[in-house]
Parts: C-alpha cells; sequence; structure tokens
C-alpha cells in the first residue's frame, strides 16, 4: 500500500498537484523515466492479489503435487521436507482398484459422477423454469423473485442443518409425510444412513444450488432484445414457440458457463455432506471431497491423499478441456 | 400494471394462453413450497419446546416458547463463534474488495503484457477443488508458524488471509465488466485535471461503481460467513467459527434440535437481510459482469 502511494505522485507531470508533501518523497526515491513507472502502475496494482494468489491458491498446488510423490505420514507433519521419497507409490496405491485404498475410491468416483449428474440437472432444470416463468411481468413477480434467492442466501451449514432434522427417522418432517400422512412406506426409512442418503444429498445440494443458475439466467434474459418476441409474434408465434425458437437458443452461450461452472462446484462439493452426514459419510453418499478428506485426516497419510486430489484435479482438467471444445464446436456449427 | 421491467424485455404484450398460465402457476407454487419447506421447519421448530421436537414431526406446534433462543447461548459458546465469525468475514471483505478494486482496475484501464495470463489464472483458481489444496496449505500454514512464529494456522488471521483469496477471483472478474461500463472519459478527464491516476480511481471511478461494489462486497460476505471445510481444519477453540461451531447442537448424543433451529435462524439473519436489501445491485452487478 505505501508503495503504491509513493509512487504515485512520480507517474507523471499530470500528478503534481496531488499531494503537497510529495517533493521529499520525490526526491528520495532513484528516477525512474516516467515511462517506465507509467508502464508499472498496472502490475503494482495487480501485486497484491498476485501475491495472495500464489501464496493460497497456486504454491500449495504445487506444493501438493510434491507431496503426492512423497510417503508424508504424521511424523512429517512438522517438517514434511524430511518426508522419504517414493515415486508414483501413493498413485500405485490409489489406483489400484483390487486392494480395499483403490476400490473405495474408484466407488467414491461414481457415487460422485451419479450425484453430479442429478444434482446439476435438476438444478439447471429448475433455474432455467423458473427465469422463463418470471421473465414477463405480473403480480408477485417481484416477491417470487426475492423468495427464489434465499437458499442461495443462506449460509450452507443452516440450511444443510435445517435438511439434517427433516431427514432424521423418527421425528423428521419427510418421514412424516411420506409415512404417517402419505403411508407410502411401509416402515419409517432411513434417509441420512444406508443407500437412500444419496437421495438426501441430491435433495439439499438442488435446493442449495438451483437459485445461482435462476439468478444467472434471468440476468442473460434481461439482455434478449424485445423486438425478436414481436417479430415472433407477429409471424404467429406462440408463447410456447417463442419459448422454444427465441429464448432457449438466447441462452445457449450463459448456459454452456453455467453448466461447466455448476459442475465444477458440485463435483467437488465438500460443505453440504460434510454437514449432512456429519464425520462418517454413509459408502452410498461418500462423494469425492469428503473421501480424501477422510482418508488425509482420519489416516494422517497426506501422500496418498494428496495423489488423490491431484488424480482429481487431472480428471477435471480433462473434462473442463472437452468440454469447452465440444460445446464451442457445437457453437460454431450452428451458426454456419 | 406493467412494470418498467416489463417494456425493456419480456415476451410480447399478446395475451399468453391459458396453458401457459396454469403452467407458470402451478410450477411456481411448487418451487415456492420446496423453497419455503426448510425455513417453515427452521423457524417454527425453533419455537417449540425440546420433547415437541424429540417426537413425530408436527405442522402445527402445539405450544410455542422463546426458550431456545436463550438456551443456543450456554448450550455452545455461540456468542464466541458469532464474533469469529463477524471478525473473519468482516475483514476479509474489506480487504477483497479493496484488492478487488486495484486488480479490477488495472486491467479495465491498462494494457499491459500479461494480462490474459492474469485473468485466465485467477479465473481458474476459483474451479479448482478446495481439497487440492487443504492438505498443503495447512501445511505450510504449520511449517511457518514452526520457522517464523507466525500463527497461521488455528489463527483468524490465517482464515482472513484465505477466505479473501476465495472471493477475490469472481469479484475481480464482476469489477472489471463493472469498471468496463463506465465511460473511460470520465477518469480522463479527471487526469487531465490533474489528478494522479489513484486519485482518479478513487474520486472518478469508485464512486460511480459503487453498486457493483456493494454487490461484490456481499458475495465476498456471504462467501466467508458460509465456508466449511476450511475452518473445520484451520480453526481451534479460540478462533472457531460458526460455520463449525453449530455442529456443537447436532453431534452431540442429545441432539438439541429446537436449540438447532433458532441458532441457524439467528446466524443466517446477517446476510439474509444484507443479501435480500442489496440484492438489486448483486443482479445488477451479475449482468455487467457476468452476462458478456
Amino acid at each position: 500500500m505505501t508503495a503504491t502511494v509513493t509512487t504515485d505522485p512520480g507517474t507523471g507531470k499530470q500528478a503534481r498537484g496531488t499531494t503537497r508533501g510529495s517533493g521529499g518523497a520525490r526526491r528520495g526515491i532513484p528516477r525512474i523515466p516516467d515511462r517506465i513507472r507509467r508502464g508499472g502502475l498496472p502490475y503494482l496494482l495487480l501485486l497484491p492479489a498476485v501475491l495472495l494468489e500464489l501464496l493460497i491458491h497456486l504454491i500449495p498446488m504445487v506444493v501438493g503435487i510434491v507431496m503426492s510423490f512423497r510417503q508424508l505420514t504424521q511424523f512429517f507433519i512438522g517438517n514434511w521436507g524430511a518426508a522419504p521419497w517414493t515415486g508414483l507409490e501413493n498413485y500405485e496405491i490409489a489406483v489400484d482398484f483390487d486392494a480395499p485404498i483403490g476400490e473405495a475410491l474408484l466407488h467414491s468416483f461414481f457415487v460422485t459422477c451419479v450425484f453430479t449428474f442429478f444434482a446439476v440437472g435438476l438444478a439447471w432444470l429448475f433455474g432455467v423454469t423458473a427465469a422463463i416463468m418470471l421473465q414477463e411481468s405480473f403480480r408477485g413477480r417481484g416477491f417470487l423473485r426475492t423468495l427464489f434467492l434465499v437458499p442461495y442466501a443462506l449460509p450452507v451449514y443452516a440450511a444443510v442443518i435445517t435438511w439434517a432434522f427433516m431427514f432424521q427417522r423418527d421425528n423428521g418432517l419427510v418421514n412424516h409425510v411420506l409415512h404417517d400422512q402419505l403411508g407410502i412406506t411401509d416402515q419409517p426409512s432411513f434417509w441420512l444412513i444406508g443407500d437412500n442418503s444419496i437421495y438426501a444429498l441430491i435433495v439439499v445440494s438442488v435446493w442449495k444450488g438451483w437459485p445461482f443458475a435462476f439468478l444467472m439466467l434471468m440476468a442473460a434474459l434481461q439482455n434478449i432484445p424485445r423486438e425478436l418476441y414481436e417479430a415472433a409474434a407477429i409471424d404467429g408465434a406462440g408463447v410456447w414457440q417463442q419459448i422454444r425458437r427465441i429464448t432457449m437458443p438466447s441462452l445457449r452461450p450463459v448456459n454452456q458457463v453455467l453448466v461447466l461452472v455448476l459442475f465444477l462446484w458440485t463435483f467437488n462439493d465438500f460443505n453440504t455432506p460434510y454437514v449432512l452426514f456429519g464425520k462418517a459419510a454413509p459408502a452410498g453418499a461418500d462423494l469425492i471431497s469428503i473421501h480424501i478428506y477422510q482418508s488425509s485426516f482420519v489416516t494422517w497419510n497426506f501422500g496418498t491423499g494428496s495423489a488423490m486430489s491431484v488424480l482429481l484435479l487431472l480428471f477435471l482438467l480433462v473434462v473442463t478441456a472437452v468440454y469447452l471444445f465440444l460445446t464451442s464446436r457445437g457453437r460454431k456449427g450452428s451458426h454456419a | 400494471m406493467p412494470s418498467r421491467d416489463g417494456r425493456r424485455a419480456g415476451r410480447s404484450p399478446m395475451a399468453a394462453p391459458r396453458s401457459f398460465l396454469w403452467t407458470r402457476r402451478v410450477v411456481l407454487t411448487l418451487l415456492a413450497g420446496f423453497v419455503l419447506l426448510p425455513v417453515y421447519v427452521m423457524i417454527s421448530s425453533s419455537l417449540k419446546p425440546l420433547q415437541d421436537v424429540s417426537g413425530k414431526f408436527r405442522w402445527i406446534p402445539r405450544g410455542l416458547t422463546v426458550q431456545p433462543y436463550v438456551d443456543i447461548w450456554d448450550t455452545v459458546p455461540l456468542a464466541r463463534y458469532f464474533v469469529n465469525s463477524l471478525i473473519v468475514a468482516g475483514a476479509a471483505t474489506v480487504c477483497s474488495v479493496v484488492i478487488a478494486v486495484f486488480a479490477a482496475y488495472a486491467v479495465s484501464r491498462y494494457g499491459f503484457r500479461g494480462k490474459r495470463v492474469f485473468t485466465v489464472t485467477v479465473l481458474s483458481t476459483q474451479m479448482f477443488p478446495g481439497i487440492l489444496f487443504l492438505l498443503p496449505l495447512f501445511l505450510i500454514f504449520v511449517n511457518i508458524g514452526n520457522s517464523t512464529g507466525v500463527a497461521l494456522y488455528g489463527s483468524r488471521g490465517g482464515l482472513i488471509l484465505t477466505y479473501l483469496t476465495f472471493s477475490l477471483p469472481f469479484s475481480i472478474w464482476m469489477l472489471i465488466g463493472y469498471f468496463d461500463s463506465i465511460p473511460r472519459d470520465l477518469d480522463e478527464a479527471a487526469m487531465v485535471d490533474g489528478c494522479g491516476p489513484l486519485r482518479a480511481l478513487f474520486r472518478v471511478v469508485v464512486p460511480a461503481a459503487v453498486p457493483g461494489i456493494v454487490a461484490v462486497s456481499v458475495y465476498a460476505f456471504m462467501t466467508a460467513w458460509g465456508e466449511v471445510l476450511f475452518a473445520s481444519v484451520m480453526t481451534n477453540d479460540a478462533t472457531r467459527t460458526l460455520a463449525v461451531g453449530l455442529q456443537g447442537y447436532a453431534t452431540q448424543n442429545d441432539v438439541y434440535w429446537n436449540q438447532a433451529m433458532a441458532a441457524s435462524l439467528v446466524v443466517s439473519v446477517p446476510v439474509v437481510a444484507g443479501f435480500l436489501l442489496l440484492q438489486r445491485y448483486l443482479v445488477a452487478g451479475l449482468t455487467a459482469g457476468a452476462v458478456k
């Protein structure tokens, strides 16, 4: 901060009037040609952001990759540089699908894929439906728009704790409705342990995630020129046809980004399962982030955990690259 | 009554067919019900005595009491968690917004080498799994503490640093869009009048971008207030935030569901109220920054 302030008065003749006391500071620093100094200002402005990104994201990522090649157990936490190198051993453990650790990782990966498919699909569907239904003004539209953003505004843990209460077997709302009131199930079901847990996880994730899709799509809808709809109406297109022919194609660029962002967030989600299930995630809802967290902090084997994280990153990079390649090609094709 | 919104965008004024109106009514009712269900459970259960939330669920409470709102402060040290969360989220927000304003101004107003690399790198860090840098960051913080005595692990400072980088990429991205929409003539005129670039930024650009900055602040605060993963690893008893502390009602042998609901409601009020008051800015900021 101080650096930016002292550099400022020297940026050029125009800056002479900025601060009275700048003369002394100016004499103190070596004279750099104005041209170079002006060129340096943007870098100076970016410096804090770059430093923090380096410290919190990029350096840890490099460290993580290095860690994945070491045998990093609890004995080396305080001095991880002393941990012995093991080559690819951590990776071999992670992808040995016949052994318990690899098998569990593969299972967790499949669970995460299924979960992500449904959670993203439903969140997008709800979001696009609500955005289109609220496109035209009517009484109560503003109220509904605000209401639909409430799940987005609530802190994750507050919302998920409430859902955890609703999914309780004996005193929860869900079993009260399904078993006591509707009589659909013979027995009150367990929702937070066993095979049903993935349904609970999807419901909570959709509830929490769809307002973001709604928010983005609502913003996108405001940019569609009204003349398009008027022209279509003159040509005799009804509301449904307008939605299919004008609204949906116009949303395509936003959808391309939105689906990718939702995919990455959902695939990496930690908060929802962690608060919903507590420390012990049931096998049926063992999402990959939780799985890596548990195999690292429960067993204190950071080396294998890091190897799993790197594999996860590689997977996400490949999916993102393929997705962007396919969707951009598709877009070019439709223009041709 | 057609609003200004209705004139600016939207489908044709031609009367919509009944099928559409009915679909809209049904769909919106269902969605509203889905959204409201947990909100109703949270509010109604927070006013029930313990035996009512331990037995079968009841839609209509038998008796109402405000006792849970009194008890939540004693069952877990909620006030301390609250203060920790306020400090961490508040400091992270202020730092993140200031840093984002500088960075976005540089990208929006200057051409320089590495500009594209910067924006792409910063945005892509947003996409990486938190778990990937949780373990190394944990180790880095522990090692920095061992070698320099600067306690980042277990301290609020470490959490503030971490959280402010979480909201930074999106904040920078949104503010670039916002700054781009402010005419360059404005700050150039100020510089001709003798302002330095930084003065032009604070006197001209920042005041014109207040809605965008408000939106970014809300986003940064919400991000820090709601984060669970790093809070669960990087804090100790003294620095624990609400994200972890709130589980104190629900993970012990006795689960005080009414208190858990009351506490959830209390900790949600600051962010939900702020968000609903300022959502207009957030939507506007998203429109300027995101839909491009």
